[in-house]
């Protein structure tokens, strides 16, 4: 089969012992049956590594905080295309994210595809409106609550028993055992990403998450469970293992066909002793571990590039159960004429 | 006691929840009982046959059997209605 010629790009080449997804996205478009790909890297930062690996990532451009305004942003976005003509942008910071739903239109008129959540479906499953998600759909929840000042920390013994975890509306999760280490807690987060600050039950039990594709017509065309093994100090998987978990499955298709997600997403989820799931965050990206579905026979990336370029995408049918991801660390040698190019022009 | 039909005893006694990932090491001697259970063998015929083929009485076997088969219980091993 002759392969489709694509260019696409790719945000999150942070590799870091926090990942971001777009190395491991990059990977399975790179192993594409049906596309050839010429992957064009985001940045933000100039040392993401993401950007210095050439077998991966072609060029590298520099893009603004979304927080720089979006008129500055999508400027930047359309100086890209102009060089690059992009077909598929795939965004994979939930930061950035609220920028390129809203540009969806803009950039498709354009010429670049996305497959993004709707505004709607963004907003529904944030953090903090976690407890009306639930309710709406009948998932267990942990019960929660938002905070914004210093002066509702006081009142959480009213709500919560210690301890409880706070967490920030992007990223960031602490577990508290007292109002004093909520306090500091706090401070981290707002100095990091505001308020409101997010107040939730600790439910014990095993952390399993699902890697999903929706359509956006309630269809879920791809769907991979997995049991963190190794757990960074950050909370982050270094080490997982798909699990043929067939109620994570259901739970998973029964979220895509009442939201009828449109996009990647991520499922966090407590299964606690009495074999309860609890739905702790739905992130509505592709998340760093994506390349574990990959490995287990659902190439999510490729899948998402298909629905954004408007092919007929039939769900997959199954995956592989027991296969591992193990991560590592690899130092690459660079030299500072790379890092010069980058910081100076803004390309690499 | 009926080992859930979905959990992989190799030969050389790594046990795997395809449901959970979880994964467990076990000697011979459990590896042994693990696979007489999985084909079907009654707790009565398996304690005979260890008896006879051992070195052992079957009281002490039996006692140690019986721990083994709540750790499997413990463990989410085995099919809620047992046959």
């Amino acid at each position: 089969m002759k392969k489709k010629k694509l260019t696409i790009a790719v945000t999150g080449l942070n590799n870091t012992d926090n990942p971001g997804p777009g190395v491991p996205v990059i990977r399975g478009l790179r192993e594409s049956e049906y596309f050839d790909v010429r992957v064009i890297g985001l940045a933000y930062e100039n040392l993401e590594p993401g950007i210095y690996m050439k077998d991966l990532v072609d060029k590298t451009y520099q893009i603004p905080y979304p927080s720089s305004g979006s008129e500055a942003f999508l400027d930047r976005i359309k100086y890209i295309h102009s060089k690059e003509n992009l077909d598929v942008i795939i965004p994979n910071f939930d930061a950035e994210l609220y920028s390129f739903i809203k540009a969806e239109k803009e950039l498709a008129d354009l010429g670049v595809r996305t497959f993004l959540p709707t505004l709607e479906q963004f907003d529904e499953r944030a953090k903090s409106n976690l407890p009306k998600f639930g309710e709406k759909y009948g998932i267990k929840v942990p019960f929660s609550k938002t905070i914004t000042s210093y002066a509702d920390i006081n009142n959480l013994r009213n709500n919560f028993d210690y301890p409880l975890l706070v967490k920030g509306k992007f990223y960031d999760a602490y577990l508290a055992y007292n109002p004093e280490q909520v306090i500091n807690h706090f401070n981290k987060i707002t100095a990091k990403w505001g308020v409101p600050v997010i107040i939730q039950e600790f439910i014990r039990g095993t952390e399993v998450n699902v890697v999903a594709l929706g359509d956006g017509k309630g269809n879920t065309i791809a769907a991979v469970p997995m049991r963190k093994q190794y757990i960074t100090d950050k909370g982050k998987a270094w080490g997982g293992i798909t699990i043929g978990d067939e109620n994570l499955v259901a739970l998973t298709k029964k979220l895509i066909a009442e939201t009828k997600w449109r996009g990647g997403m991520e499922l966090e989820i407590i299964k606690n002793v009495n074999n309860e799931y609890y739905l702790i965050e739905i992130n509505p990206r592709i998340p760093a571990w994506v390349y574990l579905a990959v490995g287990a026979g659902q190439n999510i990336p490729e899948a998402l590039v298909r629905l954004a370029i408007g092919e007929n995408v039939q769900p997959y049918k199954s995956y592989d159960i027991g296969k591992m991801f193990i991560r590592y660390s690899y130092d690459m040698i660079g030299d500072i004429s790379q890092f010069e190019k980058l910081s100076m022009t803004g390309e690499l | 006691m009926k080992i859930k039909s979905n959990i992989a005893v190799s030969d050389n006694g790594f046990v795997f929840d395809p449901n959970t990932g979880d994964s467990y090491n076990l000697n011979n001697t459990a590896a042994e009982i693990l696979q007489m259970l999985k084909s079907g063998k009654e707790e009565t015929e398996i304690i005979k046959v260890f008896a006879k083929k051992y070195d052992v009485d079957e009281t002490t076997f039996e006692q140690n059997f019986y721990d083994f088969l709540g750790m499997l219980n413990h463990y989410n091993l085995v099919e809620e209605n047992r046959g």
